[in-house]
């Protein structure tokens, strides 16, 4: 596994607010994280880029990444691995890069920091920006000189750049609209096809998460109620509150 | 049936971009909706503001029970806003977060002159349970409601003054999923019970296949495509209500088709194509579509569209796998923009036959 959590606890002092049991990752699939807001999907999220403690949470349990125990991890070898080894993308893609800077200029610095030239970080730049279908010169642009969907591509070109072994997709096509969601979409099979990336998918939309993952857990009230394969938890799913989050998408209905 | 709203020729101008441009439709009394669908930048928000009178209007026309109401200035103009109300996507910005429910509520009675000032109270926990919120819910501020709850308190206000339009713009997308399921079947009920007649903005096609009749998909300002819903979406006569359509994510991997890929970026709505609008990005432009303007034209029983092959695109005869040729437009409004062949490489499919 890629990725292996198996009874974590993120807490607020005495309040528990993800209990997980287990949750693995294995090389090159998608699998996706479903629930509504407040579920704790997105503190999952922060807890395996280390980054719970930030805003007051307490972690226990395991992460293991590879072969490396995360929880354990001391802070600057935890700084090491998130953005290298994992990557992330979150709901607004301008959460990823600063508005004063050109977009290339912050791929540029994030590569240097683990440890590329300048000659190396500009050539896998340009590479990653082909990669993800984008002309290497919009790299000179600032954030707000491109569109939500083409600032996510770079965003994804990042995590590709830095060739991290996991991506974290949270809830990365919620903003866009449905065009550039699939275009999206069809990028995150293909660097699982390609580059045999494992993406943890995080979204409140089963709908998207039918479409692209090949598991999924359905998550409620920080525990997750059922997981298991795309197709076998959409056509038969064995809890209630999955079949409820299904009934409750609106159906397209057709002819009349 | 005369219609209840008639917009004709209407045109919003924000400086060079024209954002609403020759849009004509039309809303019949309730029940009854209307959906406007399309993608950021088509000018959905844009059109439903109009009618608000809350953009400016450059041209053309927006008749309300037969009466021009473009030119409407002071009473008039705040009798008219009366009875056509509006309930945005976000109910936290519309929502005073310092004032209670009920104060909410009773300031739109008020402001109207709806109800005397002693049946204020009770007019107030009447709306409340209209939308199915205990009358207890009066004294709370919003923070202490769910999105969900919130969202019924902005119903309630709008339905307080007894409007005769409502224009409901993306009122399930800030929603989480069983919410946005409940607030629909809110609308639905509310809508057989009153008689309502709205304008319903979005940009999710099962959000319209629920509440709306009749559909009008906008692109870049224009309407592309207008009909009844279900034949719309079940046999669209535009490519790209087609595009859109073979876009949306679907749980059953039986209802899914194959997907046509739209090259580059919707262009600037400041230098709009020539031409149909829709040609640098159409998997089936030809060498008419480029000079020559699509108008909106009939295509059957209720159904207008404005496509020069829309009978071949509603026929499903659309050559399947034809590359698209035209892409010089999208990429020059977004210099160094994606090249046509972007996602993949792949070339568009037509859907015609999974699309039933």
């Amino acid at each position: 596994m890629r990725l292996q959590i198996s009874d974590l606890d993120v807490r607020f002092g005495t309040q528990p607010v993800v209990s997980v049991d287990e949750l693995a990752l294995g090389e090159a699939v998608i699998v996706g994280l479903a629930g509504e807001s407040g579920s704790g999907k997105s503190m999952t999220t922060l807890a395996i880029l280390g980054l719970a403690h930030t805003v007051g949470a307490t972690v226990t349990g395991s992460i293991r990444l590879g072969g490396t125990e995360l929880t354990s991890l001391p802070a600057a070898e935890m700084r090491a691995v998130r953005g290298r080894r994992i990557a992330a993308i979150f709901q607004s893609p301008s959460m990823s890069f600063s508005p004063v800077f050109r977009v290339g200029t912050v791929m540029l610095r994030a590569l240097r920091l683990h440890g590329l030239t300048k000659a190396e970080a500009a050539d896998r730049a340009a590479r990653a920006m082909r990669e993800v279908f984008l002309p290497p010169d919009l790299l000179h642009r600032y954030p707000s000189q491109l569109s939500g969907g083409q600032l996510q591509r770079v965003a994804i070109a990042l995590a590709l750049a830095l060739r991290a072994e996991v991506l974290l997709a949270d809830e990365p096509t919620s903003a866009l609209d449905v065009t550039v969601q699939a275009e999206v979409l069809e990028l995150l099979r293909e660097l699982r096809d390609r580059e045999h990336i494992s993406i943890l998918f995080i979204s409140h939309d089963l709908a998207v998460v039918a479409e692209l993952c090949d598991r999924v857990a359905v998550m409620r009230a920080g525990r997750i109620v059922e997981q298991g394969g795309t197709d076998q938890v959409m056509s038969a799913p064995r809890d209630p509150y999955t079949a409820e989050l299904l009934a409750a998408i609106p159906a397209i209905k057709t002819g009349g | 049936m005369a219609p209840l709203l008639e917009i004709a020729d209407l045109a919003v101008r924000f400086g060079p971009v024209r954002a609403v441009d020759g849009v004509s439709l039309q809303v019949v009394p309730g029940p009854f909706g209307l959906g406007l669908v399309g993608e950021s930048g088509s000018g959905k928000t844009t059109l439903g503001r109009a009618v608000l009178r809350l953009a400016p209007i450059a041209g053309g026309r927006i008749l309300f029970e037969g009466t021009d109401v473009t030119p409407l200035r002071g009473r008039a103009l705040k009798e008219y806003r009366r009875a056509v109300q509006i309930v945005f996507q976000d109910p936290d910005n519309t929502l005073d977060p310092r004032m209670r429910i009920q104060a909410t509520i009773s300031e739109a009675l008020a402001a109207h002159a709806v109800v005397p000032r002693r049946q204020v109270a009770r007019r107030v926990s009447e709306l409340l349970t209209e939308v199915g919120l205990d009358p207890g819910f009066a004294t709370r501020y919003p923070h202490q409601l769910s999105g969900g709850q919130r969202q019924r308190v902005a119903i309630a206000r709008a339905l307080s003054v007894q409007p005769r339009l409502l224009v409901l713009d993306e009122p399930t997308s800030a929603l989480d999923v069983r919410a946005q399921a409940r607030i629909l079947s809110l609308i639905g009920r509310l809508r057989e019970e009153r008689s309502l007649s709205y304008l319903l903005i979005t940009h999710n096609f099962g959000v319209v296949s629920e509440l709306c009749e009749q559909t009008a998909v906008l692109y870049l300002g224009r309407i592309a495509e207008t009909g009844p819903t279900g034949q719309l979406l079940g046999q669209p006569a535009h490519p790209y209500t087609q595009a859109l359509r073979s876009a949306v994510p679907e749980v059953k991997a039986s209802a899914r088709t194959t997907r046509i890929v739209l090259p580059g970026e919707p262009p600037d709505a400041a230098h709009p194509p020539a031409g149909c609008v829709f040609h640098p990005r159409c998997p089936l432009a030809v060498d008419r579509c480029r000079t020559e303007i699509a108008r909106l034209r009939a295509i059957g029983p209720g159904r207008t569209v404005a496509c020069h092959r829309a009978e071949e695109v509603l026929g499903g005869a659309v050559p399947a796998g034809q590359v698209p040729e035209g892409k010089g437009l999208a990429g020059d409004a977004i210099p160094g923009g994606e090249p046509a062949s972007s996602a993949g490489g792949k070339p568009p499919v037509s859907t015609s036959e999974e699309n039933r």
